[in-house]
This record gives C-alpha cells, sequence and structure tokens, in this order.
C-alpha cells in the first residue's frame, strides 16, 4: 500500500507507471484544479505524469453531432499525442469512454489506425477505475472532508466503464465524511454534450429533476467524475438558489478541495 | 400478391446476401434446427425433484393471483369445485368442457349444482378446464382447443376453473411442448395461462378481471 | 398515419408544459423500473438468456427469406391463408377485403404495434367499417383520437379524470350521473361496453409477438384477455405481423418469452401467451372458420444489412421506454410516430425517414440506459448515432449548429489555435460573470443559461497555461511529451 502511494520517478516502478495526462476540455477550460488534482493522486500513487502539448479533444462533440470526419481528424492527433505512454488517464468517464471504445469504431474502416486506435484504448483509463482497478489503491490518505456528500454516478463512466463501486471505495476513506446516496445516483442529469444545448428544455426537465433528488438528500456537497455533469448540475442548483456546492471527486480525494466549489464565487 | 411476395424476399436477399438465394447449407442449417428444434438455457430453478415442483407450482400460481384447491382424487373435484362456488357466493351453475375427464366426474354426489358442457356462451359465470400441463417454472397452466376443449371457457366465464393432474405438473415450457408435440400436429389454440385477467393501462395501478376471467381457480388432483 | 416527428422540438415544448403529463409519467418510473428490477434479479440467468436470445434473433435474421417461407409452408398446410404485403396500404387493402368479403361491420381489434404503423382504424373507416380496440389503453386513445404514448402502455399520458371524461362522452346510453372515479369503476365500464362488442364482431383482428416457423403458428401476448376474445369469438381471425416476429421453434419463442414479460412489466410470464395454428378443427366445439396471416414488410427488409438492422431484433416490451429520461421528459406524443422512446429512434428514420425523423436520434443524451436493459441487447445508441451520421452527410438539422460543429472541430485539430480559443473564451467568460463564479445570459449559449447558470472558468488561467508555467519553474521534470 505504501509503496503504491510512495511519489516521484525515483520509485524503481516508474518507468512502467508512466501516465500521460489527458486534460479535457472542460477541465482546461472551466477548472484547472481537477487536473492538478489528478496529478497529485496520480503521483502520489507512484506515477510519473506526462501533459503531452499536443492534445486538445477527444472530438466527441463532432462525433456525436455525426461529423464522422472531423471525428477522425481529431482522433489521429490525440492517438499521435498519446502513442508512447504506457498509460493514459483522464479525468472523466465521458472523454475516456469516448477513446477505450469509440476509437476502434472510428477507425471500424482503416486497419492501420483501428489498430493504433485499439491499442491507445487498451492503454487509456478513467482517473478512479486507473486508481482502484490498475494501481490497487485503496485510500489516498485525503484530509478530513467533514460534509455529507453525495454522487451522480455520470452516464459514461458507469455504464461504459463500470465506474460505480471505484470512487466510493476511496471516498469511504475519507475522515469525517458522510455519503448519502440520491434516490437514482445513475439516472443522466441531461448534460449529454451538445445535447444540452440542442434540446435545452428536456435537459432543464432532467436537471432539474436531478437537482431535486440531490437536495433532497440534505448534502452539503455533490461529487461526480465528470465536468460536463457537474457544471449542468452545479448551474442548476445555482439557478434554483440550493446552497449545495459541487466538485469533481478528485479534489475532495487529493485534499483540493479549498477551492471554491463549481460555480461559487471566489471573492 | 405473389408479386409482393417475392418483392419482399428478394428485398430481404438484396440485404442479407446481395440478391443471392441462400446455399444449400443454409438451408440444410434452416431445416436441421426446425427438425431438431433443440433446447437452449433452461432456468435452473426447476432442477427439482417432482414434490418441490408441485411446491413451486402453487408458489408461482398463487404468486400471481391464482387459488389452488387440492383433492387426493378425482372424486374431489366437484366438492371442490361446490365449495368453491359457495365461497365466492355464485350461483351453483357451471359450463363444463366436454372432456370424459371431466364429464365421467361423479357430480351426481352434489345434487344442487347444474352442469352444463359445451363452449361456453354469454352468461355463463363458470367455465371448468382440463389442463395438459402445468408449468413450476412460474406457475402457468398450458390448454389446449380440441374436440374435448372449448377454448372460449377460457376467456368468457368471469370464473376459471381449472383441473391440472398432478402427473401434469412438469419444470420447464420446454417439457410442456414435448408433451404437446407428443399428441401430434399442433391444435388451433395452445393457452399458456398465469393468473386471471389483469390491466395495468390505468394509471398503472393492477386490476384483476380486465376483459378476462376475474378469478382463476386451480383444481390440484394428486391421484388420478 | 401522418407523422409530427419533425416537429419534435414544438412536441416537446408542448409536454413539457403540460402537469397532467408529468404526474401520469411518473407512475410509470415508480412502476416499471422497479418490478423489472425485481424480476431481473428473480432470475439468475437473465444476463446469459439476453445472450443466448440475441444469437437465436440474429441466426433467423440472417435466414429470415428462408424462415418466412418455412413459416408459410406450415401455416398454409394447418389451413391459415398467408398475405404478403409490402407496404401499409397493401396490407389495410388485404385486410379490408377480407372484412368485405365476410360483410363484416364491427371488427374488433387486439393490441398491435403494426396496425397501428400502418393506420388499419382509419382504413376501415374510412370504409364504413366500425373497427373496435379491445385493449383497455388502445380503447381509451381509440376513443380520444390518438396515438399510443407508448408501446405497452398505450395511455400511460393519461389520468383517471381524463379518462372518466373520455367514457363520459362516448358512452352516452349510460347513466350521466354514474361514478367513474376510480380506476376500478372504469375498468368495469369498459369491460361491460367492449364485451356487447366482442359478442357482436364479425373478425377479429390481433397483431403476432411471434410467428413460429416450425409449426406455423402466430403467438399473442396480452394480460387483459382482450386479444383472445378478439380471435376466439368470431368467425374469422386475421393476424397481421411484421417480417421480423418470425422465429425458428417453439423453443426458441420459449426462450424470448423469458424475457419480454420480466423486461415490459416485471411478471415473470404475461397472464395470457397464446399459440395459433390455422383456423378452427372440424370437430372444434369453437374458434374462427377462417385464419388469416397478413405478413407486412413496410420498409423493414430495406433495413437489413444496414448499421439498423439490429433493431429488427426488438421484441416490443418497453423497457428501454420506461427507462429512458427522455422519454419521461416529454412523453411519447412528442415522438409524433407509433414507437416512441429509444427504439424509436432507432427505428422510426428507417420506416418514415430521416427528414422527418432525423429529431429523433438526436435528442438522446446517450446515457445508455436503453441499451443496458434492452432484453436483445440491441445497440440504440449506436444505431442512433448511425443516424446522426447520415443526417450529418444529408446537411439535416439546424445549419448554426453544424457549421458550429465544423468551426470548433477545425480549431480542435490545431492545439495552438485552440489554446488560443480557450483563453480567450476563458477571459471573456471570467469578464462576464464579473466576480460572481457565474453567469446569468452569456452569448451564443442562451440553450444552457435560459435554465441554469454557467459556472465561470476559475481564476489562474487555463490548465495548459498552468501546467506550463509550472513546469518553466520546476525546470521541467515530469515533462515528457511537452512541447510534441
Amino acid at each position: 500500500m505504501n509503496e503504491q502511494r510512495r511519489t516521484g520517478s525515483a520509485d524503481s516502478t516508474a518507468g512502467s507507471r508512466h501516465v500521460g495526462f489527458f486534460v479535457t476540455c472542460l477541465v482546461d477550460l472551466f477548472r484547472p484544479s481537477v487536473g492538478f488534482a489528478a496529478i497529485a493522486l496520480l503521483e502520489k500513487a507512484g506515477c510519473r505524469v506526462a501533459v503531452p502539448n499536443a492534445q486538445v479533444c477527444c472530438g466527441q462533440p463532432a462525433y456525436n453531432a455525426g461529423d464522422r470526419r472531423d471525428a477522425q481528424a481529431i482522433a489521429r492527433n490525440v492517438i499521435a499525442a498519446f502513442e508512447t505512454f504506457p498509460y493514459v488517464v483522464a479525468p472523466s468517464g465521458s472523454c475516456t469512454g469516448m477513446i477505450r471504445e469509440h476509437y476502434p469504431k472510428l477507425f471500424a474502416e482503416d486497419p492501420d489506425m483501428r489498430g493504433r486506435a485499439e491499442d491507445l484504448a487498451g492503454r487509456t483509463w478513467e482517473l478512479m477505475s486507473f486508481l482502484v482497478d490498475v494501481l490497487g489503491v485503496t485510500d489516498t490518505d485525503a484530509p478530513a472532508f467533514p460534509r455529507k456528500v453525495t454522487y451522480h454516478d455520470s452516464c459514461s463512466g458507469y455504464r461504459e466503464l463500470g465506474i460505480k463501486a471505484q470512487p466510493r471505495l476511496l471516498l469511504a476513506g475519507v475522515p469525517e465524511m458522510e455519503l448519502a446516496e440520491i434516490s437514482q445516483p445513475e439516472v443522466c442529469c441531461g448534460f449529454g454534450g451538445t445535447f444540452c444545448v440542442k434540446y435545452p428544455d428536456i435537459s432543464n426537465k432532467m436537471v432539474t429533476d436531478k437537482a431535486e433528488d440531490i437536495a433532497g438528500t440534505g448534502a452539503g456537497t455533490v461529487l461526480g467524475g465528470d465536468l460536463g455533469c457537474l457544471l449542468n448540475i452545479a448551474g442548476k442548483l445555482k439557478r434554483m438558489g440550493a446552497t449545495v456546492e459541487a466538485r469533481h471527486v478528485a479534489e475532495v480525494l487529493a485534499g483540493m478541495a479549498d477551492r471554491p466549489g463549481i460555480g461559487d464565487s471566489e471573492g | 400478391m405473389n408479386r409482393a411476395r417475392r418483392d419482399i424476399l428478394d428485398g430481404i436477399r438484396r440485404g442479407l446476401r446481395g440478391g443471392r438465394a441462400p446455399d444449400p447449407e443454409m438451408l440444410a442449417a434452416v431445416d436441421e434446427r426446425l427438425a431438431r428444434h433443440p433446447r437452449d438455457l433452461i432456468p435452473a430453478r426447476v432442477d427439482l425433484p417432482p414434490d418441490r415442483l408441485v411446491t413451486l407450482f402453487m408458489e408461482k400460481a398463487e404468486a400471481m393471483a391464482a387459488t389452488v384447491g387440492r383433492v387426493a382424487d378425482v372424486s374431489g373435484i366437484p366438492g371442490d369445485i361446490a365449495a368453491y362456488l359457495a365461497g365466492h357466493n355464485l350461483p351453483p351453475e357451471i359450463k363444463i368442457a366436454p372432456d370424459p375427464a371431466l364429464t365421467g366426474l361423479p357430480w351426481e354426489s352434489r345434487p344442487t349444482l347444474t352442469v352444463k358442457s359445451g363452449a361456453a356462451q354469454d352468461g355463463d359465470v363458470v367455465g371448468v378446464a382440463m389442463a395438459l400441463a402445468g408449468i413450476a417454472e412460474t406457475g402457468t397452466l398450458m390448454l389446449h382447443s380440441g374436440r374435448h376443449g372449448p377454448t372460449t371457457l377460457n376467456f368468457l366465464p368471469d370464473n376459471h376453473i381449472v383441473v391440472l393432474r398432478r402427473s401434469a405438473i412438469v419444470g420447464p415450457y420446454e417439457d410442456a411442448w414435448d408433451r404437446v408435440r407428443a399428441a401430434g400436429a399442433l391444435p388451433r389454440t395452445v393457452n399458456l395461462i398465469t393468473g386471471p385477467s389483469r390491466t395495468g393501462d390505468i394509471e398503472q395501478t393492477i386490476q384483476l378481471g380486465a376483459h378476462g376471467p376475474r378469478r382463476l381457480h386451480i383444481v390440484l388432483v394428486d391421484g388420478d | 398515419m401522418q407523422p409530427t416527428s419533425h416537429a419534435f422540438v414544438e412536441n416537446a415544448r408542448d409536454a413539457l408544459a403540460n402537469p397532467k403529463l408529468h404526474r401520469a409519467l411518473l407512475n410509470m418510473k415508480a412502476g416499471f423500473q422497479g418490478k423489472r428490477a425485481k424480476a431481473v434479479a428473480g432470475l439468475p440467468e437473465f444476463e446469459q438468456l439476453r445472450e443466448r436470445a440475441k444469437a437465436v434473433k440474429d441466426h433467423t435474421l440472417a435466414h429470415l427469406d428462408t424462415y418466412l417461407e418455412r413459416f408459410e409452408a406450415k401455416a398454409t398446410a394447418s389451413g391459415a391463408q398467408v398475405h404478403w404485403a409490402r407496404t401499409g396500404e397493401e396490407a389495410c387493402d388485404i385486410i379490408h377485403g377480407i372484412c368485405q368479403r365476410r360483410g363484416a361491420q364491427t371488427v374488433t381489434k387486439g393490441k398491435s404495434m403494426v396496425a397501428e404503423e400502418i393506420g388499419l382504424n382509419a382504413y376501415l373507416e374510412a370504409r364504413g367499417l366500425n373497427p373496435v380496440e379491445t385493449d383497455l389503453g388502445e380503447y381509451i386513445i381509440q376513443l380520444r383520437h390518438e396515438l399510443p404514448s407508448h408501446i405497452i402502455a398505450p395511455a400511460i399520458h393519461l389520468n383517471k379524470e381524463e379518462v372518466a371524461d373520455a367514457f363520459y362522452d362516448a358512452h352516452k346510453d349510460l347513466p350521466p350521473d354514474r361514478p367513474l372515479s376510480e380506476p376500478r369503476e372504469l375498468l368495469e365500464e369498459a369491460r361491460g361496453v367492449l364485451r356487447r362488442i366482442f359478442l357482436a364482431s364479425e373478425v377479429g383482428i390481433t397483431g403476432a409477438n411471434f410467428m413460429i416457423a416450425e409449426t406455423g403458428t402466430t403467438v399473442i401476448v396480452t394480460n387483459e384477455g382482450n386479444g383472445d376474445l378478439t380471435q376466439v369469438l368470431p368467425k374469422v381471425h386475421v393476424a397481421v405481423a411484421s417480417i421480423d416476429k418470425v422465429i425458428p421453434t417453439l423453443e426458441d419463442a420459449t426462450l424470448i418469452l423469458r424475457l419480454l414479460a420480466r423486461s415490459a412489466t416485471g411478471q415473470e410470464q404475461s397472464t395470457y401467451t397464446t399459440f395459433s395454428t390455422g383456423p378452427r378443427r372440424h370437430d372444434d366445439p369453437d374458434g374462427p372458420e377462417e385464419f388469416h396471416i397478413v405478413i407486412v414488410d413496410n420498409g423493414r427488409s430495406a433495413l437489413l444489412g444496414t448499421e439498423a438492422q439490429e433493431t429488427l431484433r426488438c421484441i416490443r416490451c418497453g423497457a428501454c421506454i420506461n427507462h429512458c429520461p427522455i422519454y419521461a421528459a416529454v412523453g411519447g406524443h412528442s415522438y409524433g410516430w407509433v414507437v416512441p422512446g429509444p427504439i424509436g429512434a432507432a427505428l422510426d428514420p428507417g420506416l418514415i425517414g430521416l427528414a422527418e425523423a432525423h429529431h429523433l436520434p438526436n435528442a438522446s443524451s446517450f446515457c445508455g440506459r436503453c441499451e443496458s436493459v434492452c432484453p436483445m441487447k440491441i445497440p440504440l445508441p449506436s444505431i442512433m448515432r448511425h443516424w446522426r451520421n447520415a443526417g450529418f452527410e444529408a446537411g439535416l438539422g439546424a445549419p448554426s449548429f453544424r457549421y458550429g460543429i465544423r468551426g470548433w472541430a477545425w480549431a480542435a485539430r490545431r492545439p495552438w489555435l485552440y489554446r488560443v480559443g480557450a483563453r480567450l473564451g476563458r477571459w471573456s467568460l471570467r469578464l462576464l460573470a464579473r466576480g460572481k463564479g457565474r453567469l446569468t445570459a452569456a452569448p451564443l449559449a442562451n440553450g444552457w443559461t435560459k435554465w441554469r447558470d454557467l459556472p465561470a472558468p476559475q481564476a489562474g488561467g487555463t490548465f495548459h497555461d498552468q501546467w506550463r508555467a509550472r513546469q518553466r519553474g520546476a525546470g521541467g521534470p515530469g515533462g515528457a511529451g511537452a512541447g510534441a
């Protein structure tokens, strides 16, 4: 266990734990602290982390819009940017699902690219899943978080990648924190990438149900593993006037939850 | 009409294999499957000795709102039915299937009971039929049409009473199908019946007695 | 049947503003989802059965022509008359012809999605016949002149008060002051009214959940018993079924029946599953003298060999609909055609055309819950994506969105440009948030800010800017790959 939490490149196994970190566009633009928290967790678990500069987006917006050619072009960039890493980790089930599940399909008719896409898919992990399933981390040594929290399972993470127990396992090690589950944690919040702006009224109904479910738990914080869902949920909670703060789970686990919650004032 | 048939089959062949007719191996595979009708996965819940299958059948049937009366042999059937009628304040009149197994019962032991046989008519309140099998897997009765089995009896009367021999209780559906096949070509109708009729079409509240019977009573006969 | 799928956005907006609809749809969440989960938990083999059922249906579709021919031969040998219809119009015409030949006036109908699809009732009514739906939900929506809003619970969008109003309007011969406030009273009234119609019916029309090639048998699955009264009382029984309903053997149908009711209503088995082979035999005491089977294509054969082929595995259980958050938000009528929900989004573009139905596969958050509960493992989101690809190629959808995606994608292939864009976006959003941490309105984001606040970007620069600044400050350890 301790060995897994050792940091730095002096670790003899660090070569095999060389992680290329996929930031994701939303973390880059809206909440860099999630990226730094994720990297802190990875380094604490003994990984050497690099952030390739050639990365941008996974291409999911184009892919889901039916714009296959643009999605392929973007995916080629991502595949090239991460070609040399034994592991690629992203703090998002959605972007990870895109790479793991959909890149190979995107190049179904191109044997050469498909091979490279499948290779990347096999090396790419969502953060919680990587920590628990690959590294065997059971406790992140997080500082106390004396709050009642609840957890939203994002759709891609839960249904494409089977992420449900992993964040809960790690959260169980956070001192003074109480987890109160919402009634339907795995029902979609209505974000859905471009769905929420293409069909805003329907998305609103979904996120309203979700926000009411969250508020009903009496939790002071809602956590999740995908910034897209969290921006949507936080935006609705704020608009409703609810006092629940929203955070990425990595912030709590890395002890970096001192910044204001998503959408909360910094002043 | 033949033209429509040809166009549809041609369209299917275009989609499946560029317009080609199935080759002989494909035809053989289909015909082999139809002739052999292999069993697929059968739930392990029916891997039980005969006694326990009877218990499972009763549990499952009752869970679907059927009632079960148990009699030692066929001579007990009229008594169980009379008790059922009395228990539900029903008039002592029944319409039974024209099946020797039912018409030959000692109905004279119940002199107040009016027994007619044949297909059900509007106004028949109680219909009595014979089951070909009882399927323990889900507490389901299998009945079939034929000279001795009018299908209307299963649907028109408000009360549906079905006589089931203990020896007719099988585990999975597949065993019941074997019994049907053993009897020859398929009859016009095979009914699988699990509980009385029901609907949830108004506000998702389950109501028994939709268009078919309001009640289903099974008379389970232990001996022959 | 004129679809209104092209008006999905407007339909959905009306539905979202309808509180009665939402009260009705809440019943669905409480009922179907929990019951299915319990039924699935009660059968340890459920997941394996899904795999097996998928394999059986894939095998059947791969040999669909042969199985249909074998079915026809067996059905004919048992005395049934088999008809083939390329289109809905042809199917309606065949059925009308059968009714006309028998001089039929009153025609009872069991619940049939394909009959809804081909608009059979309207066709028969226009020719002077009186077709009456006998499934309680279908009867209610027939009285209200509506489409079914759900494939197994056609009137799920209605509350009991609305049903009562429909009955007061339609059953004029009953005392106007009778009580109709409870579901039981409504059911009893419908039972009484329909019983008279069952007994007067001259032709009974049902659908078919399966056509069994081994025996030439059609199968219906119901809970109310209405389908059976429909097909046993009149002199003529017509079963109408689409080509994808064929299945090889009784054992194969049994396999799928283990999934059907559990996935639909959470029952282990529906109340009545009825296997019909030929007309009544010469010594049968009852049953129809004629049995007609109308096999309908109506666009399905064209789906074979395409990415939408897998929709033909569908057994119309409704599980995808029952678990769909979009459906729960907008109800079935918003979809504008007879098959709503995820299966409608995957199937309808193939049957009514992508130009009409292009919203349906787009109006999905791809949450994947539909696929996870589909007993036949139909990859519904993948098929919706297939239609989105086709729609994008064909230039369907709002131009602003299409150009927006293309422009964004152009930048997303150029990291340096994207970084500049991100910096600019971050800067403007923070400016507009004016230190409040969130925006209540933002240019180009009305869809978002109409309903929710937009969280502002955190202080301190984009992640990439901050990361590079740190690497420079720290002398660059861990920066392998940077600058590529």
